[in-house]
């Protein structure tokens, strides 16, 4: 539709603000796209013929007489199996040197699907990490997010899952990345071999942040065309989706809209569901899991981006520096994957969620013995063994480095629990103790 | 309801997001129906504001691509649903549209299927015969559906006195065909079929009278029915934050609640989960009658990725199906989940209509909206005196956790139940994670209900249930105090009160939704578990030194924890208890 036999140029803007301009126009669409002075711009308001148009670039030098086309489509990316490798900006167009994909053009942020033609989410994803296979498994079609403070290596953990995930496409939705994260995600990709099933849309700290609302969607119409057109499985990663919601009330702002608790706009409950229930099992094979990043500011997670997102996603998972051993863990107490029980015992050993629920309730005393050392109080023998299998649990298994299949994992934390504890005081079903408790020789 | 006149048309006259203005050329009124004409897709949307020749309305499907100048056409109606038998096991959206019916893998704008079947034959039985004189709401004839009985009505928007002139003999009908003909008070005749429509935002009021609930409704959930009982017909809200356990809650109430059948309104939530009621609740047998729960289940599915003025219309929707059922004479039990996302979409139409906000940019009318909402549920008797309830229970997700934001204080002045999810108590697996205290249930303390549970369950029921209540409250008080001056800081009875309370949060307050027997005690079971705490309470037991009490209850706790998971008065649940008493035996001294 791009190349229409005549498109009427306007270039009489009647108001200009620091991220919209109006002008005067008819037979406009709604959430049409248009360049305006050379930039992208997105229909946002039209009220009889005065049109407004959010200029995703900000508004820097535009003067009154500048050049408006209306494109008459919404956003759009083209999709083809040549997307793959590729490395894209917010509007879909190249930033990797090569030249633009030829394929067939969707709109991005299309419909939902329809809840009665979703299948349960069944199948489970290894990632090697027992802070996440063990004790928090994802599961094909699932949403769920890290919750972490800036510092924390949540980019590093999250190409590593991506890296491990058994997925045949792996799209990144990179959102005010700093470019060194970029080329960091770049770098591992590439090292990994792994660039032919990896598609990038990054909006980088370089850009303007406005940019970065059309990279969730981008990621996903991408996401959507492999999963229902090519049956493939696909893990979507968003990083970091806290700046996504701020490039949201940024624009709200400017749109006069009345904020709502954080300065974050009334709906930002819909705008993240929108992305987030993308995730689906289809019933043909199919399907999108998203795995996100929401950075925290100070641990808070009453803030209302990560308190919406909790609503939304099925889970988060929190990182911890755990001081005693000197690594990073995925914190076996915050941490949730709503959906791990469709899977543990069911794709994996009968004996994991026994295994996994004694481990953390023993990793719970050890907490608790902790507290009373500290309070001064004396340990009994019980609160020794606790602390001493707190710590080798921490190493062995919730490090972040752990890379290891299911089996092993429980075959270790059995282990363990041999070398600490009486099978009475793991209180596992008696079966499995039988099967599994390590015989002495 | 005249429909001669010329409907009113308009066009598009102006677009921000899903709120559009259309200018008509002729009369509208106030949450009237229009369709927008989006070359040639048909979006439905509703009048929410009138100023001059000016209609706004509210689309409730995207707006891309509209463009100033559609044209739009008004119904002359309000959004309405259409009532008749095979609604239940059906999966609709928030405007019930029949989403088994709809093609293709993703939802397609403008696409509106058929709630019921036209040419499917029901088995009709005439209630009444000419003669009869009946209201809005009368019974003329009943079909099964599924096995329930359902009856065919005087349209409710009839007003006054109809003379029925005939009914159909009992035999196979479609919803189409005419099944009774009456005559208005003015002598003129009236075709019936088996369905009529009624507008959602309008309560149904084809009833005598509604008294003060005074019947128990049981949810086989302890921590409800012993400590914080919902009445027949009565209102309740569960908020929490995140991870607490609501959706779990609310599954559990679908799954055992002693009613006919159930609607639940997904409003605005996961689309998993209800992928799990789809998956689940087909296979699931309905304790009470041994059919499957599907079948007395009614799912108003609007998750949070669908268009959100919707998600305004799934409640009333859910409700005014109640409202059918209960003019039937059934038992109803409403669940919605989540109401905090249906006044977020309230917030967000009110923010586009600029509108001066209230707390947390809530519109200011939202207190006013949810208790409006609350008070159409009830229990009433019918105008043949037969009863019918809709008991209804919402769940609230408030920002933050914080119980203070506008929602949960709004709908805590309009729900007589109150049930408190506790971050805490989640954390430290004790589910359901209903926080026995600081809950109430204002039904508790109706004299009506009062003398039900000395009549039906035990004569001493509610001074039995106060003194629990206390035994929690000291136990809580003395954990304090332990934890501030350490175990051996304190005399050994502090630790003896401790864990009396504690025996009562593990075996009544706690319970296990996922295991088959656990997740649902008859209130014999519960008063008899009840009854078997107090005496503990009531025995004085000797120990030599405080590290004696904890592990000595620990034992009491797990053999009761067995108990509770064994059949009612089965030889395991028996074994369990001779147990328990000679393990009392050891440490009784009165």
């Amino acid at each position: 539709m791009e190349t229409k036999a005549f498109q009427k140029i306007y270039t009489k803007l009647t108001q200009v603000t620091k991220a919209t301009c109006s002008l005067k126009a008819t037979g406009i669409g709604y959430e049409e796209m248009a360049i305006v002075h050379g930039r992208l711009a997105q229909v946002v308001k039209i009220i009889g013929d005065n049109v407004t148009l959010q200029i995703f670039s900000g508004t820097e030098g535009i003067p009154t007489n500048a050049e408006v086309v209306f494109l008459g489509r919404p956003p759009v990316l083209k999709v083809g199996e040549e997307l793959s490798g590729r490395f894209f900006d917010a509007y879909g167009d190249p930033i990797d040197g090569r030249p633009a994909i030829e394929g067939e053009e969707r709109q991005i942020g299309g419909p939902s699907v329809n809840p009665v033609r979703r299948k349960q989410p069944s199948e489970f994803i290894p990632t090697g990490i027992a802070g996440i296979d063990l004790n928090n498994a994802l599961v094909t079609g699932q949403k769920i997010p890290f919750f972490a403070d800036p510092d924390q290596p949540y980019n590093q953990v999250m190409a590593n899952v991506a890296l491990r995930a058994e997925a045949d496409k792996i799209i990144l939705g990179g959102m005010g990345l700093t470019n060194d994260d970029y080329l960091y995600y770049k770098n591992v990709f590439e090292n990994a071999g792994a660039l032919d099933r990896i598609i990038s849309f990054v909006n980088t700290t370089e850009n303007p942040p406005v940019e970065r609302i059309l990279v969730p969607d981008m990621a996903l119409t991408a996401a959507e065309y492999f999963a229902v057109d090519k049956h493939q499985k696909v893990l979507v990663l968003l990083t970091d989706m806290t700046l996504y919601a701020d490039a949201l009330s940024i624009v709200s702002n400017r749109m006069d809209q009345i904020p709502s608790k954080d300065s974050m706009p009334g709906s930002l409950y819909s705008d993240l569901a929108k992305i987030y229930e993308k995730a689906v099992q289809f019933p043909d094979g199919g399907s999108i899991t998203i795995i996100a990043v929401t950075t925290l500011s100070g641990g808070d997670i009453t803030h209302a981006i990560p308190d919406n997102t909790g609503y939304i996603t099925e889970g988060q998972l929190f990182l911890r520096k755990d001081t005693d051993i000197g690594k990073v863990i995925v914190d076996p107490f915050r941490s949730l994957s709503r959906l791990k029980q469709l899977v543990i015992g069911e794709k994996t050993r009968s004996d994991h969620p026994q295994v996994m629920n004694a481990a953390i309730r023993l990793y719970a005393d050890a907490a608790n013995a902790k507290t009373k050392q500290e309070n001064g109080f004396d340990l009994t023998d019980y609160d020794e063994r606790s602390l001493k299998f707190a710590k080798e649990y921490s190493n062995k298994l919730l490090a972040i480095d752990v890379n290891i299949e299911v089996d092993q994992m429980l075959d270790t934390t059995w282990g363990l629990f041999n070398e600490h504890f009486e099978p009475a005081e793991v209180g596992i079903k008696k079966e499995f103790v039988d099967q599994y408790w390590p015989k002495e020789d | 309801m005249e429909k001669t006149n010329k409907m009113t048309k308009g066009y598009v006259a102006g677009i921000i997001a899903n709120l559009v203005f259309v200018e008509v050329d002729g009369p509208v009124q106030q949450n009237e129906i229009c369709y927008i004409d989006l070359e040639g897709t048909k979006l439905m949307a509703e009048v929410i504001k009138i100023n001059g020749t000016q209609a706004y309305v509210q689309v409730f499907e995207s707006t891309r691509g509209l463009k100033v100048n559609h044209t739009v056409e008004f119904t002359g109606h309000m959004l309405e649903v259409t009532l008749g038998p095979g609604i239940l096991s059906k999966n609709y959206d928030g405007l019930q549209n029949d989403l088994d019916k709809m093609d293709g893998v993703f939802l397609k704008r403008g696409e509106h299927t058929n709630p019921l079947e036209d040419d499917k034959k029901w088995e009709f039985k005439p209630l009444a015969k000419a003669g009869d004189v009946l209201e809005a709401g009368g019974w003329l004839g009943e079909v099964k559906e599924n096995w329930m009985p359902h009856k065919i009505m005087v349209p409710f928007k009839f007003e006054g006195k109809y003379t029925v002139k005939s009914v159909v003999e009992a035999g196979e009908y479609t919803i189409l065909d005419n099944i009774a003909v009456v005559t208005d008070e003015k002598g003129k005749d009236i075709d019936l079929t088996m369905t009529q429509k009624w507008p959602v935002k309008l309560a149904i009021k084809a009833y005598k009278e509604k008294p003060r609930p005074f019947k128990m409704l049981e949810t086989g959930v302890r921590v409800i029915d012993t400590l914080n009982p919902i009445a027949e017909g009565g209102t309740g809200f569960i908020p929490g934050p995140f991870g607490t356990g609501k959706t779990v809650l609310q599954h559990a109430l679908a799954k055992q609640a002693e009613a006919d059948l159930i609607i639940v309104a997904a409003c605005g939530e996961r689309a998993n989960e209800v992928v799990e009621i789809f998956a689940e609740f087909p296979e699931l047998d309905d304790p009470r009658t041994g059919r499957k729960l599907m079948e007395r289940t009614t799912i108003i599915a609007n998750t949070s990725n669908m268009p959100v003025a919707a998600r305004e219309a799934s409640v009333y929707t859910a409700m005014t199906l109640g409202e059918y059922y209960r003019a039937m004479g059934l038992k109803v039990l409403l669940l919605a989940d989540s109401t905090s996302r249906w006044a977020q979409a309230l917030r967000e139409m009110s923010n586009r209509m600029e509108e001066l906000p209230g707390q947390d940019a809530f519109p200011m009318d939202l207190p006013a909206i949810i208790s409006n909402f609350y008070s159409r549920a009830g229990f009433t008797y019918l105008n043949n005196d037969a009863t019918g309830s809709i008991t209804f229970i919402g769940t609230v997700s408030p920002a933050g956790g914080n119980l203070k934001e506008p929602v949960t204080e709004s709908t805590k002045k309009a729900a007589r139940c109150f049930y408190a999810l506790s971050q805490d108590r989640a954390d430290s697996k004790r589910y359901p994670a209903i926080d026995p205290l600081d809950s109430y249930s204002k039904y508790a303390e109706y004299p009506e209900l009062e003398e039900y549970f000395r009549a039906n369950i035990d004569p001493e029921w509610p001074e039995k249930i106060q003194l629990a209540r206390d035994i929690l409250i000291r136990s809580r008080e003395v954990a304090e105090q332990i934890n501030i001056l350490g175990d051996d800081g304190v005399p050994v009875e502090y630790h003896d009160r401790f864990w009396k309370g504690e025996i009562i949060d593990f075996v009544i307050l706690q319970q296990d939704a996922f295991d088959k027997i656990d997740c649902s005690a008859s209130l014999e079971r519960q008063k008899y578990m009840l009854n078997w705490v107090l005496d503990i309470y009531h025995t004085k037991f000797s120990y030599e030194s405080f590290e004696d009490v904890g592990s000595y209850f620990k034992k009491m706790i797990n053999i009761m924890r067995q108990m509770n998971y064994a059949i009612f008065e089965s030889d395991d649940f028996k074994g369990g208890e001779k147990e328990l008493n000679s393990l009392i035996e050891e440490r009784k001294t009165a």
